[in-house]
């Protein structure tokens, strides 16, 4: 390339062909093709969206089936449960009335228990998910992009978080939370515990998206698409906004999905501990608790809640790994 | 010659370098660039070229306002920018543009070409008559794409085409000078040649500045009227085109050239000169003369003091050379004389 020729020929503006429809498609829409063409992704994002609805309907759901999950319908009806408080019916009562069966000895109707549990459970973890996805996005972003005794900082801060030993912690604290806002002699109300369990949930869970976010700021911040910006004049406000957060949402959304089954479950185990909500809350958690305690004598109890969070933890988790492959089709399983 | 636009005057960057466990301290400093002098006029265009790691792309983002000198000046249009703030720089910055080396992440891929073109326009509130969308569509036009393009994606585009949107990009705030850091070395050779037209006719039709940065002095040789040879965060040769083309008078110079394929075919082979080693750390860089420890003429002069930049006896005005032993000019007028270092 010593002597360019003087005439300028586009020639390299064709190459694109002429006769694909002017409008691109963007990264997004193209992920979403392929995410469409994944069977595992659909069915499992089926399954996922069900699960939502059902916990956004459940008032819908149990009034069309009739029954409501607080009612001891087990007690006030003679010849549902036997001496030892048992569902007399086989399969752990399962009827045409009761289509799940009833709860050992308190008699409450567990396909209702089950779907207010859920949506007791998934209220928790979506907005304990959405209060740590926006913390870590603003954590993470905050560190990458300033840089210098902030990162380092906040670094460390992300270090202790994540060897915290959070269960335990939550376990002895939850009663101390307790003893502090509510008199000894009362059961605390219903909406502190949610509060305390979803503070509780977002103080260690937003460590990990912030790390990664740091990391991807850290590396998109050199890129020269950023010193573009700011040649131009760009605030820091826009930069971050319009020029970093675009290139952020694909870890966000992979991150965030993989969050949610996991705060379910862990709200599910806490509640399994005894340090979820109250006995008065449908709470998918708490059926399990029950149900390690009558297993031996109404196995059925226990496979009603289990099954259903079995397949929303494994429905949930394909439907991350789906959007992972769709986002980034160079990474294969 | 026209007026001065940007005037860079002892310019020098270092970047720290931090050691140490545990307690991480300043161990030394990268002396990226080490007082560089340099003049680009109105509408004329400036090769800045050296090997790599010559600290080129610095001396660019410096002069751009991206990286804050560690001393040294920066005037722009008589106005000292040397520390100007964002707030002090918003009005300058639709003056000086850059163009980027690589095609691929100086465009951001989530966004549109309209909206990457646009960009600068939303920043400073511009609003061309017609809209800005229509003076996004016409950039696209005068860099050679199509403005059917507008909505896509810079994914469908070729390297060459993404630099083309680059370009488009830096025009959109109508500069007066774009600093241009390699923009074709990540091109293949074919596409090259198309860039670089298409920043010449820029040059001549819109009477945009270029500080245009290359790595070896074949690209730069069509492109600018004057060019400089930077080693190691030094100027060490600067000249109009000819002059160092023709009678280059640093060993680096000549080496430089040597290395570029001869346009003319007719004209005796040069020869050869092959540069032992690398580039020495910018970290400590040698004492002296700093080409000293790679230079064949290098003496103890050299290593104890540091050549100035001046004009040499024989030398043309703004020829300067940075060299206690200079090479003596190759061609002198159209007789040729053979260089002596080479013969
Ligand atoms: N941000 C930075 N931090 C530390 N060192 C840097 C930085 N940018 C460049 N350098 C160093 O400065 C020297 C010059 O780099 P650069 O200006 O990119 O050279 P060129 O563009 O001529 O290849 C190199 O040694 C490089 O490693
Ligand atoms: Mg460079």
């Amino acid at each position: 390339m010593t002597t360019p020729t003087s005439t300028a020929p586009a020639v390299d503006a064709t190459s694109v062909t002429e006769t694909q429809e002017a409008v691109g498609r963007s990264p997004g829409q193209l992920m979403w093709l392929r995410f469409r063409r994944d069977r595992t992704g659909v069915i499992s994002a089926i399954i996922v969206i069900f699960f939502f609805l059902v916990a956004i309907l459940a008032p819908v759901i149990a009034a069309v089936y009739g029954k409501n999950p607080y009612t001891l319908y087990g007690q006030d009806i003679p010849g549902l449960l036997n001496d030892y408080g048992y569902p007399v019916a086989p399969n752990g009562g399962i009827s045409s009335e009761y289509w799940f069966g009833l709860e050992p000895s308190l008699g409450r109707d567990v396909f209702t228990q089950l779907v207010y549990g859920i949506r007791t459970s998934l209220g928790i973890a979506v907005v304990a998910t959405i209060i740590m996805t926006v913390l870590g996005i603003v954590i993470g972003i905050v560190a990458g992009y300033a840089g210098g005794k902030t990162d380092y900082f906040v670094g460390r801060v992300i270090d202790l978080t994540l060897s915290f030993p959070q269960t335990l912690f939550i376990i002895a604290f939850m009663p101390v939370v307790d003893s502090i806002l509510v008199a000894s002699n009362e059961e605390p109300p219903v909406w502190l515990r949610a509060v305390s369990l979803t503070i509780m949930l977002t103080a260690f869970g937003w460590a990990g998206l912030a790390r990664l976010l740091r990391g991807q700021v850290l590396s998109l911040r050199t890129r020269e698409f950023v010193e573009a910006a700011k040649v131009t004049g760009a605030s820091p406000a826009r930069i971050v906004f319009k020029e970093l957060l675009p290139n952020l949402w694909t870890p966000i959304l992979i991150q965030s999905t993989l969050l949610l089954p996991a705060m379910v479950t862990a709200e599910a185990g806490l509640s399994f501990l005894g340090v979820g909500m109250g006995e008065l809350v449908p709470d998918w958690g708490r059926m399990f608790l029950r149900a390690t305690q009558v297993y031996r004598n109404d196995i059925t109890y226990l496979i009603f809640p289990g099954v259903a969070l079995l397949v929303f933890v494994v429905a949930f988790n394909l439907l991350g790994d789906s959007i992972r492959d769709a986002f980034d089709p160079k990474i294969k399983r | 010659m026209s007026e001065k636009l940007l005037e860079l005057s002892g310019l020098e960057k270092h970047f720290p370098v931090r050691g140490g466990t545990l307690i991480k301290r300043q161990i030394g400093a990268v002396h990226a660039v080490d007082g560089v002098d340099l003049v680009v006029h109105a509408g004329e265009s400036l090769g800045l070229v050296g090997e790599s790691g010559c600290g080129k792309s610095t001396t660019g983002r410096l002069a751009a306002r991206l990286l804050e000198p560690t001393s040294g000046k920066i005037v722009y249009n008589g106005q000292d920018i040397t520390h100007a703030g964002r707030k002090e720089l918003k009005p300058i910055r639709p003056e000086i543009q850059m163009v980027f080396q690589d095609p691929y992440s100086s465009l951001n891929p989530r966004h549109t070409v309209g909206s990457i073109i646009r960009g600068p326009m939303d920043i400073h509130g511009i609003n061309p008559p017609g809209g800005r969308e229509a003076r996004a569509r016409e950039l696209l036009e005068i860099v050679g794409l199509n403005p059917e393009h507008y909505n896509r994606f810079p994914h469908e585009f070729s390297g060459g085409q993404r630099q083309r949107i680059g370009v488009a990009r830096a025009l959109a705030l109508q500069p007066k000078l774009i600093i241009a850091d390699e923009p074709v070395s990540a091109l293949d050779v074919s596409i090259q040649a198309q860039v670089i037209n298409l920043l010449q006719r820029l040059q001549e039709e819109m009477g945009i500045a270029f500080l245009f940065i290359a790595h070896d002095l074949a690209v730069v040789r069509h492109f600018s009227q004057r060019v400089a040879v930077m080693y190691l965060g030094k100027i060490v040769e600067i000249a109009d085109r000819d002059s160092l083309y023709q009678r280059p008078r640093h060993p680096y110079t000549h080496a430089l050239l040597s290395a570029v394929p001869e346009a003319d075919l007719d004209a005796p082979p040069r020869e050869r000169i092959r540069l032992a080693g690398d580039v020495p750390s910018p970290i400590d860089p040698p004492s002296g003369c700093r080409f000293r420890t790679r230079c064949w003429k290098a003496q103890d002069k050299c290593a104890t003091e540091e050549p100035p930049l001046v004009r040499l006896d024989g030398n043309r005005e703004g020829h300067l050379t940075a060299c206690h032993f200079p090479e003596e000019p190759t061609v002198q007028g159209d007789d040729i004389v053979l260089d002596p270092a080479l013969a």
